[in-house]
């Protein structure tokens, strides 16, 4: 690929209006040279996407996709935040009150103390669905804060933005993780993941 | 030769819980011995200056994840070069198992799992205890 289409590759990515107004004034430079019959067919299908690009943005303003945008997301975003620091403070008040039974039959030797044992490392086991769930709401909030950048990114374009480029807007286009980064989709849904049986015998292959 | 329960066990993992479980079920399994790190750098930091006999690392961490933490252990020339490592995750992609493997994990964990699952897969990296 030329310097040139590589340059012209990277200005398509740009979405502003101007650029819009130098396409339309480029059709009407190359309208000039027209008449008739085919001139006729290009002005009425010009009116039809102008028509087509203001009813979009009406739609867009009847839907009130600003406050998707500015409102919605953020706000299920920081739900989500603070599901996770609730779960989380939980489990660490479940730990603590696991950590003082043990020490309360510690040095007993008898079988009350094998019972509480065996009973507080069930609920250990169990309080890994923290890590869990946190990593799974973790992953729809990154999701959110996306098509929030989306959203955003489509408002500026068409008119009915906040005024200020979003921060999140230009970020969310492509992904920029490294390869190591890219690796880390966990934890993977059931059926797009293999079992622990599976992975010892993965291990045991090598 | 028996295993020694009183060596230096190092659990690595961005969330506190998690390392809090590990280091419960550990102490159960008689091995009180337990440092904590937060995330790969750290913990590579930490393998500089003590030697370890067993690592346990999260994989998803940032700055530095669990499996550049691996390749920088195996990579480096401190008495930790050759240390068990397990890596207890929930990345559960035959993609990610193999190139733990490739870097040198001894053994893989997926998450959610049991004491019983912990135990034996310590015991298949340092032996029977």
């Amino acid at each position: 690929m030329s310097k040139d289409v590589a340059a012209k590759a990277g200005e398509a990515q740009q979405y502003d209006r101007s650029k819009v107004v130098q396409i339309v004034h480029s059709v009407i430079a190359k309208m000039e040279g027209l008449s008739g019959e085919a001139l006729n067919n290009l002005s009425s299908e010009l009116q039809d996407l102008v028509r087509a690009i203001e009813n979009t943005r009406a739609e867009l303003a009847a839907a009130r996709t600003q406050d998707l945008g500015l409102k919605h997301v953020p706000t299920a975003t920081d739900e989500l935040d603070a599901v996770v620091d609730a779960t989380k403070s939980a489990t660490d008040s479940i730990m603590s009150a696991c950590e003082a039974m043990e020490k309360m039959v510690a040095g007993r030797g008898d079988d009350i103390e094998q019972k509480v044992i065996g009973e507080v490392t069930k609920i250990y086991e169990a309080c890994t669905f923290q890590d869990i769930t946190g990593q799974r709401i973790r992953k729809v909030v990154n999701v959110l804060r996306q098509v929030e950048g989306k959203v955003n990114h489509l408002l500026e374009t068409l008119g009915h933005g906040d005024g200020g480029e979003h921060p999140l807007a230009v970020a969310s286009e492509k992904d920029t993780r490294s390869e190591e980064q890219k690796l880390m989709n966990g934890p993977q849904l059931p059926g797009n993941a293999i079992s622990q049986d599976e992975i010892d015998k993965l291990l045991a292959g090598f | 030769m028996p295993v020694d329960k009183n060596m230096q066990v190092l659990v690595v993992d961005d969330y506190s819980t998690m390392r809090r479980i590990i280091r419960n079920l550990l102490n159960q399994l008689g091995f009180p011995n337990v440092d904590e790190a937060t995330d790969g750098q750290q913990a590579l930091s930490m393998t500089g200056t003590k030697k370890y006999g067993l690592i346990i690392s999260d994989w998803n961490m940032e700055p530095m994840s669990g499996l550049e933490l691996l390749k920088g252990i195996r990579g480096g020339s401190n008495d930790n070069k050759t240390v068990p490592f397990i890596m207890v995750t929930a990345e559960s992609k035959t993609e990610n198992v193999i190139l733990a493997k490739q870097a040198g994990v001894n053994n893989y964990i997926v998450k959610p799992f049991n004491a019983e699952t912990l135990k034996t897969k310590i015991s298949a990296v340092i032996g029977d205890f």
